[in-house]
């Protein structure tokens, strides 16, 4: 049976066991220096926890369903949340649980308390990854204080922390979480204090707010800053803040408030403040060996050491490290309503009158060079959107993610992606654009007459009205960047629906979710929530809408290199569908410049004949969309495949594009390469409540059209019943 | 098709595993044992060695349709993620004269402690042919391989 350590009675030699965080502070107790007094429950208990409750089986199968190398950031989001569930659905076995109740409340009563992570190896090596595990402020009684620890233990596998498991040395078999309970300090002014300056070896730097340091930590509370001389601490350079805001205690925790006009007036510390802020940063390092960055506190005029670890910089990756991108889309409520302005009000309708001004200049008047001129400039204005799309569209998804986790506090679901349900029938394009090839299909129903027209492209024969409203469709959603803009292909889809007894569409009223989740928010709070959730059903039906503007923009690259093609498949002929708009610009200058054509593949030897094949029989995803569908598959990578889709069959694919989602509503379960729950598959799946499994590597390869196939979107695997 | 890896998977469980899972059937059901096996270097042949007295080989004398089970489990937790098993389907006959000599040298090679088991008079030396195999990884994910001939 394992038990609590109090701060006092931990030793260096506790460190593996308690973390380098607890441990630290230990150690700056020890020699004298003011630390809040806490309780550490070690690794152990962590152990203890996810044994007894089988918890431990669960996160390695979360973890190793997949090869860990086949999962994109958007999978490892979902694990995150899959197994944070799973800690918030399993409750503290109550022997364990009653003893860690007695420990918290004979150390702490009804104190508020500081709920923190300690884990093994998080500020080791040399490398210090601040901010991967959670920290809970202000938590009161033993009830909640436990509540929290479970959070804490979760957090061990958030997404943050997945991505840099190696460097964390996070093994699946051996992580754990220690956890640091301490009194809160009411902190009046708060800050960090770096023992030397990122940038500057003789330099040290104070940074210090009014208020709790939680606002400086994350962000939301701009410091006043000195510089100063590290070697006799004297005063540099004093930075002051604008000082408009501080973060307080709440019933939530903590908020941020607008500051008192009293105390903006004056800097956080006074001279002899930093002074003393500065020796503890430099004692810190006389204990410890490196130069410290410790946060710090000052509750009336004592001083408190909230931490102390290694100055570090970032860890840094190759230049294809993009994790530091990934984690800067956690973003705050007040920063995604921000962002949702500026995407409505700036830059979707700038992506829409870009696409305007390029679809009013005709391209097949142009000459050869000055087309080519005309595919940059469009390829360029088409990279500009594409960078806006994946510096603020993107991260804007992130809206999601926040009332995932929130709603999955509240509510506790079973299904961790229940929330999902509350988010759908926001009005999405594609369903609409559906809705509206439902209607001209319901016409082709009645009427043979107009269904024979269709099929033989006759568009003469057909009514004048019907022939609009196909071209308004396709006008509308735009985009059709492969080419469906052909009448012929739109055709061909509508002929597929009108073989379908009725519209699709599986719009599920959310109501009653919506109203059990706002209950079970403490009335105090269910304006928060309901800001939440808005703001991600926005994000949810940008999240699929944008594509569509943003195609809007690609449509019109499209159609100038379409006329390039054009003209060079004379000459060239098949093979220029296969170049990019570059090459097709390069060619349409100078023809001498076009690539070599590739041989064929050799054949197969006759060893290869006889040898042993292998077949996929059952292909592991992500659970995207529940349900289970049986029926042949059909694989969709280009516009030709299209029109050869039949009602009923499985859309097998690398990603949904926006395009595909012509598709959907006569697809009997969609599979894609791609992988996570916000990919547009998954949501326009939801959606029309389709079983979807996503993160299938290789999907297109190893699944071939006819395949009988069965998509089990409960689980998140794909059955191969009968290779054709 | 051909995975490599799969490939390389199938040939640890068939030659690196002493042990199989055998079913066999008879007109009043089915019947599962646990036999010591060999494979050939080319995986198309395991063979499995037993008493002419034992149920499997009645059983076999009516019907040769037989599925192998081998696995890598270490019997903990990992192994929901870490084992990988194979189910073999083929069909067993019995061999006779200078083949069963062969196959038998091939059982003792891998068994060197059930020479003598396997030399009895008593004792039957089953080839399987293999026909096909299922390769289960990470609790779920299936790859069939086909033999062909």
């Amino acid at each position: 049976m394992t038990a609590a350590l109090s701060l006092r009675e931990i030793t260096a030699a506790d460190t593996p066991r308690v973390g380098g965080k607890t441990a630290a502070l230990a150690e700056l107790a020890r020699r004298g220096v003011p630390v809040a007094p806490g309780v550490c429950l070690p690794v152990d208990v962590y152990g203890e926890f996810v044994s007894a409750t089988g918890l431990a089986g669960r996160i390695h199968l979360e973890l190793n369903r997949k090869r860990f190398a086949d999962m994109r950031w958007e999978e490892i989001w979902d694990v995150a949340l899959r197994i944070r569930n799973h800690f918030l659905r399993t409750d503290i076995p109550s022997p364990l649980r009653d003893r860690l109740a007695a420990t918290v409340a004979g150390h702490f009563g009804d104190a508020a308390v500081i709920v923190r992570s300690s884990a093994p190896g998080e500020d080791s090596g040399g490398t210090s990854f601040a901010g991967l595990h959670e920290s809970y402020v202000n938590v009161t009684g033993a009830d909640s204080v436990l509540e929290h620890v479970r959070l804490v233990w979760a957090s061990l596998w958030s997404d943050r922390a997945l991505l840099y498991r190696r460097e964390l040395g996070l093994d699946t078999e051996r992580s754990a979480m220690a956890v640091l309970i301490q009194r809160l300090v009411r902190g009046e002014r708060s800050g960090v204090a770096f023992g030397v300056h990122p940038q500057d070896a003789d330099r040290a730097v104070v940074e210090a707010v009014h208020g709790l340091n939680q606002g400086l930590v994350d962000g939301l509370v701009a410091p006043d800053r000195w510089i100063l001389d590290r070697a006799t601490g004297r005063i540099l350079e004093h930075h002051p803040a604008e000082r408009r805001w501080w973060m307080v205690p709440s019933p939530a925790g903590t908020e941020r408030q607008a500051l008192p006009a009293a105390r903006r007036r004056h800097p956080p510390l006074a001279e002899p403040d930093v002074d003393r802020v500065f020796r503890q940063v430099r004692l810190a390092e006389e204990v410890f060996g490196p130069p410290q960055d410790m946060e710090w506190t000052f509750c009336g005029d004592d001083l408190h050491i909230l931490q102390s670890r290694p100055v570090t910089t970032a860890p840094a990756g190759g230049d294809d490290d993009n994790r530091a991108w990934y984690l800067s889309l956690t973003r705050s409520l007040e920063n995604l309503q921000a962002l949702r302005v500026r995407i409505e009000t700036d830059i979707v309708p700038g992506m829409d009158a870009a696409a305007r001004a390029l679809a009013d200049t005709a391209c097949e008047g142009l000459s050869d060079g000055d087309l080519a001129a005309e595919i940059r400039r469009r390829a360029d204005i088409h990279r500009h959107w594409k960078q806006v799309y994946w510096d603020d569209l993107i991260p804007f998804a992130h809206g999601i993610r926040l009332f995932g986790q929130y709603y999955n506090d509240v509510i506790r679901p079973a299904d961790p992606y229940e929330f999902m349900s509350l988010l759908a029938s926001t009005g999405l394009q594609s369903v609409r654009r559906n809705e509206r090839l439902d209607g001209l299909a319901a016409e082709v129903r009645q009427d043979a007459q107009l269904a024979s027209s269709l099929r033989d492209n006759a568009w003469d024969r057909l009514p004048p009205a019907y022939l609009a409203a196909l071209d308004d469709t396709l006008r509308e959603f735009g985009t059709p960047a492969w080419g469906l803009a052909e009448r012929r292909a739109l055709a061909g889809v509508v002929l597929e629906m009108a073989k379908m007894s009725g519209s699709r569409a599986d719009i599920r009223d959310p109501a009653g979710l919506r109203t059990a989740f706002l209950a079970a928010v403490p009335p105090a709070r269910r304006e928060l929530a309901g800001d939440i959730l808005d703001l991600a059903r926005h994000s949810y039906r940008w999240r699929d809408d944008d594509n569509i503007h943003l195609g809007k923009v690609e449509r019109e690259l499209h159609r100038a290199v379409a006329e390039a093609r054009h003209r060079l498949a004379g000459r060239f002929g098949e093979r220029v569908t296969a170049w990019t708009a570059e090459t097709v610009a390069v060619v349409l200058e100078d023809p001498a410049q076009a690539p070599p054509v590739e041989a064929p593949p050799a054949p197969d030897g006759a060893a290869a004949a006889t040898a042993p094949h292998t077949e996929p029989r059952q292909l592991v995803g992500q659970p995207a969309g529940p349900g289970v569908a049986t029926g042949f598959a059909r694989r969709v990578r280009s516009a030709a495949d299209i029109g050869r889709f039949r009602a009923g069959e499985i859309l097998v694919c690398d990603a949904v594009d926006p395009n595909m989602t012509f598709l959907v509503p006569l697809a009997a379960a969609i599979v894609e390469r791609r992988g996570g729950m916000l990919i547009h598959g998954a949501i326009i799946a939801r959606e029309y409540g389709l079983p979807c499994v996503t993160g299938v590597p290789d999907a297109i390869r190893r699944i071939r059209d006819g395949d009988r196939i069965t998509v089990d979107g409960y689980i998140g695997v794909v059955i191969v019943q009968r290779q054709r | 098709m051909n995975d490599p890896e799969i490939m390389a998977r199938l040939r640890e469980l068939l030659q690196d595993q002493p042990l199989a899972v055998l079913a066999t059937r008879n007109p009043d059901g089915l019947h599962g044992s646990l036999v010591a096996f060999a494979a050939t270097d080319d995986l198309r042949e395991l063979v499995f060695v037993t008493n002419r007295a034992t149920r499997k080989y009645a059983n076999l004398q009516a019907d040769n349709r037989v599925v192998l089970v081998m696995d890598n489990r270490t019997n903990d937790l990992r192994d929901f993620y870490n084992a990988a098993a194979v189910t073999v389907y083929g069909r067993a006959e019995e061999a006779a004269g200078p083949a069963r000599d062969e196959l038998e040298r091939r059982f003792v090679a891998r068994h060197g402690h059930l020479g003598q088991f396997a030399a009895a008079p008593t004792c039957a030396v089953f080839r399987v042919t293999v026909e096909r195999c299922s390769l289960v990884r990470r609790f779920q994910e299936v790859t069939d391989v086909v033999m062909t001939p």
